[in-house]
């Protein structure tokens, strides 16, 4: 399965909300406002980090661009992916759960 | 000669405005919206602050490139804020902590104050518009 989030960590519970409830081993991905919680400083970085051990978690490259953050600022553990990277996962894991 | 019913425009009553920016740029309109009345009210030739706090401080976060999501970046907007004789820029310490962020990753020159610093000022304004 694969989990979408696409809000702010810092302004709604949508990520804690998805983290809590995600099975080991699901896939996780950020974009929009969520690309945020990829982010190396942020006070989500060790709960994502945590997270992305026991998830595959990956975060929508364009969004991050767009909100001046580069892949070397994303957290380690998490996977760039561009537009067509997104359509492979959902055509990939089928499944799609949009915590919005 | 103006007629008796006309307003006065030229009273020349400044009032102080805030406009206090707490959402990211792009998930919402909020960000682009609230810049739209900060350039109104410049017209108007009124005190002009800006406070940004929360997910507010990422609008002014340097290096914006948003040719790969088909919108338009308003960064530009916020250096041309200056040419207005809008620059009494405010940005909120703990909001930037929270986030890893400093006043070096921000494209404006702003006053960075803490959380009680920023609600004595917001306090003391005539208008306060939020977004």
């Amino acid at each position: 399965m694969l989990h979408t989030v696409n809000k702010s960590p810092f302004e709604r519970n949508a990520l804690d909300a998805c983290l809590a409830r995600a099975v080991k081993g699901s896939a996780i991905l950020l974009y929009e406002d969520a690309v945020y919680a990829a982010t190396k400083g942020a006070s989500t970085a060790q709960r994502v980090g945590q997270a992305a051990k026991d998830h595959k978690v990956y975060v929508l490259g364009p969004d991050l661009l767009a909100r001046g953050f580069n892949e070397g600022q994303v957290l380690d553990g998490i996977t760039v992916v561009d537009y067509d990277g997104f359509v492979d996962l959902v055509a990939e894991l089928g499944t799609v759960n949009a915590w919005l | 000669m103006p007629g008796i019913d006309e307003p006065d425009y030229d009273s020349g009553v400044v009032k102080k405005f805030m406009y206090v920016n707490r959402k990211a740029p792009f998930g919402t309109i909020y960000a682009l919206e609230v810049l739209e009345m900060v350039l109104i009210s410049a017209a108007f030739e009124q005190d002009v602050h800006l406070a940004f706090v929360d997910d507010g401080v990422y609008q002014i976060k340097k290096g914006q490139d948003t040719k790969g999501i088909g919108m338009k970046s308003f960064l530009p907007t916020y250096r041309a804020l200056e040419g207005y004789d809008i620059e009494k820029l405010y940005v909120e310490k703990e909001s930037l902590e929270e986030r890893g962020l400093t006043a070096d990753d921000l494209v404006v020159p702003v006053e960075v104050i803490d959380r009680a610093a920023m609600a004595e000022l917001i306090d003391s304004m005539d208008v306060v518009l939020s977004g």
